[in-house]
């Protein structure tokens, strides 16, 4: 799989208001729901409904401070979005967070295996959130 | 217009919901993400479930016509609906959902009975569409109940 190299540079910087989420889940539902549950712990959010949007986002956003992921997306899943971002030169120490509806034990670990920083069960609440910002965004 | 009776006959169908089964405490999620910036936000979020279940329904249903055996397709489609299901807290088509998955995995452990598996699939998939339209139609009347009576704040969460 050929890495994926954005052109801008990520980082960690500015005060909780301006820390940058952006969001990855193909379905409806699911955006509008994470999209709130992140805004409520008070983080700017940006949700596309797929991979390939993501890194199209990453390609021209500069400040991404962390995406949170679905892992079950048509064309590419969240897995797949993860290893593209961590061979990227340019997008590797963005913390990526992989949701998913289904507990499966060797989906998570090869998740985490591959460098995300957690992987929550979906639905995701607000405390799986703001224990997550906190740990990650700190 | 009696604001208080209309207060609580939105509280009974709302308590109805839970107690029968057709919502879970993921609601209650939902509900607390509700506040002055997002005060439509519930009815929002079940407006969008609505308008993707019915569209992800409308694959399933076209699939099954076509007596499609490509059940793990139609396993891809049942997890998308379920997922909105689990989001919005509506347990009672989460678990139809559920049962027709495994009738598309009991396809996998014994292909020669495709047929029946699929007669299957399709009384499981009549199951959901009417959980489907009944859910529908409380919460429709839950919401506009809510809106007549106006904009105050939700009923309190019945005790656990």
């Amino acid at each position: 799989m050929a890495s994926y190299t954005g052109s801008k540079s990520t980082g960690r910087e500015g005060s909780s208001q301006e820390l940058h989420v952006l969001a990855v889940d193909d379905s409806l539902v699911d955006r509008k729901v994470i999209t709130s549950l992140l805004r409520k712990s008070k983080y700017r959010v940006t949700a596309v409904d797929s991979g390939k949007r993501a890194l199209e986002l990453l390609d021209t956003e500069p400040n991404v401070n962390m995406i949170i992921t679905d892992y079950s997306m048509p064309e590419m899943t969240g897995y797949e979005l993860l290893k593209k971002v961590k061979e990227s030169s340019e997008l590797c120490q963005i913390p990526v967070v992989i949701m998913s509806s289904e507990n499966v034990p060797t989906r998570i670990n090869r998740c985490l295996e591959e460098g995300a920083e957690d992987f929550l069960l979906k639905p995701v609440q607000l405390s799986d959130v703001s224990r997550l910002c906190n740990r990650v965004l700190r | 217009m009696d604001y208080v009776h209309l207060r609580r006959q939105a509280a009974s169908l709302r308590k109805g919901l839970f107690d029968q089964g057709y919502l879970d405490e993921q609601f209650y999620q939902l509900e607390d993400l509700q506040d002055d910036a997002s005060p439509n936000f519930v009815e929002e979020v079940v407006t969008l479930f609505f308008r993707d279940s019915t569209r992800l329904m409308a694959n399933i249903d076209q699939a099954l016509d076509k007596c499609v055996k490509d059940f793990n397709k139609l396993d891809v489609y049942m997890q998308q609906l379920k997922g909105s299901c689990t989001s919005i807290g509506a347990s009672r088509m989460k678990t139809e959902c559920t049962a027709f998955r495994e009738c598309c995995r009991d396809e996998n452990i014994e292909g020669s009975h495709s047929l029946s598996i699929l007669n299957l699939c399709m009384r499981s998939f009549q199951k959901i569409k009417r959980e489907h339209s009944v859910l529908r139609q409380k919460l429709e009347s839950y919401f506009q109940l809510l809106r007549q009576a106006g904009p105050v704040e939700c009923a309190t969460r019945p005790n656990k």
